[in-house]
């Protein structure tokens, strides 16, 4: 058996797996932004053990983690119609991966919020400083910098699991190659091709985010 | 924000009840201290000592009983006040801690200025200004833009006094303020509280350092098993206490 590679058909496809690739990071992008704000106020409230709302986004971080992603989506996109609410693959795909995302980041925010000892809180409030006061001016600061290890990583699986949007018709990069793949065959290169592409991606990320922790570490919080 | 009235008690309990879960901490505890007063409180290990500190600034919260800060209620028919209120008793009723809890993040200045500036207190010059001096006052003027993590225990819990005097309490209560520190650091900190105590400060102070609560102190308390055993000057409970537990509890200090 010889193995003979052929990536003629990648480098004419060029154009769209760069399209596909500029949907990828859209949608990365959009959803990072969302879970980022969304996970942290869930995180914050679901730190505050012992209220009703608590419970509530407890729940929903065990249904979301508990179940596949692309059962989430296809949910999402081929489910809800059959209710009457139609959304565009693209929103779909945005909707989904935040709301996924959001229960990531949310217990990355809560365990970095409950792992500052308790000591900073009470001295905090016996100063005379409110609980919000206290949160913004001592605990979160903090616990910023503990959770910037944690959403990198977030990050990268967010990049990654966009993948899967590719199946609920999203002209992702993953969509863009399989196309190729439909009318060259050549399904080897194609991946190997789009497996650059993801590492790159995810690497850029990598990247970013250690210059960030860097930047927060000299400025010397913790 | 007015400072709150003179009054003939600085801090007064009535009647405090506290609960953890069915384990009850503290039996009907009455206890008052007058301004200017400093008060040690001693007794063994889980006979509620920080527990009672604690509740003189709502940190907890005790199930029964009243407890004034100058006249002022804080704890009212074992209801703690509206949360409002509570922060603005608490700006007067400063706490310093056997582990330190200074502020990790921020520099040794910023430790002393963040709850005026978040308070609204001072503005930034004035707060700076008076965070200087009273870092200056503890010893420490050569370590203003040091971070916590540089500093000797000794050192921390001279930032966390002058921390608290920033917000200039009118009672300041201290729990084992020297018991996480190394031998040879215990003394700088004693100094300060003593320099403290000269000035009139109000202090109840949780200590196993007898030797300062017979310079310092107007009046130590004997805690026992959730309850006041005795009182009195440090010559009188020192010298010829009344209770066997606190003559058995005195011996095993001095042993130590
Ligand atoms: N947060 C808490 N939960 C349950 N029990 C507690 C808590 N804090 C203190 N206790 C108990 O209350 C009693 C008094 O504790 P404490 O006030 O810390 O005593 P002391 O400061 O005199 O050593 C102890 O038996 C202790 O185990
Ligand atoms: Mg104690």
């Amino acid at each position: 058996m010889s193995l003979e590679l052929d990536f003629t058909p990648v480098i004419e496809g060029l154009p769209t797996l760069l399209d596909g690739t500029m949907i990828t990071i859209a949608v990365t992008a959009c959803s990072l932004a969302i879970s980022l704000v969304v996970g942290s106020i869930i995180g914050v409230i679901r730190s505050n053990r012992g209220t009703l709302l608590c419970y509530i986004f407890d729940g929903y971080v065990a249904v979301i983690r508990g179940t596949p992603l692309l059962v989430q989506l296809f949910i999402w996109y081929y489910g809800l119609p059959r209710v009457g609410i139609m959304l565009p693959a693209f929103l779909c795909g945005v909707v989904g991966l935040s709301l996924y995302s959001s229960s990531y980041v949310s217990e990355i925010v809560r365990g970095a919020i409950q792992s500052i000892d308790k000591g900073q809180m009470e001295a905090s409030r016996s100063l005379g400083m409110s609980k919000q006061q206290a949160m913004r001016k001592i605990i979160m600061p903090q616990a910023f910098v503990r959770m910037l290890p944690p959403l990198g990583n977030e990050t990268i699986a967010l990049i990654k699991n966009s993948a899967l949007i590719s199946l609920i018709t999203i002209h992702d990069v993953m969509h863009a190659g399989a196309n190729i793949i439909s009318t060259s065959y050549r399904d080897l290169e194609t991946y190997i091709f789009i497996a650059c592409i993801y590492f790159v991606l995810t690497n850029t990320a990598t990247f970013i985010l250690r210059k960030i922790e860097k930047h927060k570490l000299k400025a010397g919080a913790i | 924000m007015s400072k709150i009235e003179p009054h003939n008690s600085a801090l007064s309990l009535s009647g405090i009840q506290k609960y953890y879960d069915d384990h009850h901490v503290l039996k009907s505890v009455d206890f008052s201290v007058k301004p200017g007063e400093v008060v040690v409180l001693i007794g063994p290990s889980g006979s509620g000592k920080s527990t009672l500190l604690r509740c003189c600034n709502g940190l907890e919260i005790a199930q029964e009983g009243d407890i004034t800060i100058f006249g002022q209620p804080l704890v009212a028919g074992g209801k703690l006040i509206e949360d409002r209120e509570l922060n603005r008793l608490r700006e007067d009723v400063g706490m310093v801690f056997q582990s330190f809890n200074l502020f990790p993040h921020l520099s040794v200045l910023e430790n002393v200025c963040v709850a005026p500036l978040t308070l609204k207190k001072a503005t930034r010059p004035k707060a700076e200004k008076l965070a200087k001096e009273l870092l200056a006052k503890v010893g420490l003027s050569d370590k203003i833009d040091a971070m916590p993590g540089n500093l000797s225990g000794g050192q921390k819990q001279r930032v966390a006094i002058a921390r608290a005097l920033a917000m200039t309490p009118s009672v300041l209560l201290f729990d084992e303020p020297t018991s996480a520190l190394d031998p040879e650091l215990v003394g700088e900190v004693l100094q300060v509280m003593k320099m403290l105590a000269k000035d009139g400060m109000t202090m109840i102070i949780v200590t196993h350092e007898m030797n300062f609560a017979r310079d310092v102190a107007d009046r130590v308390v004997m805690m026992d098993n959730g309850t006041i055993l005795e009182e009195g000057t440090p010559e009188q409970i020192f010298k010829s206490p009344t209770h066997a537990r606190t003559q058995e509890f005195l011996q095993t200090v001095f042993a130590a």
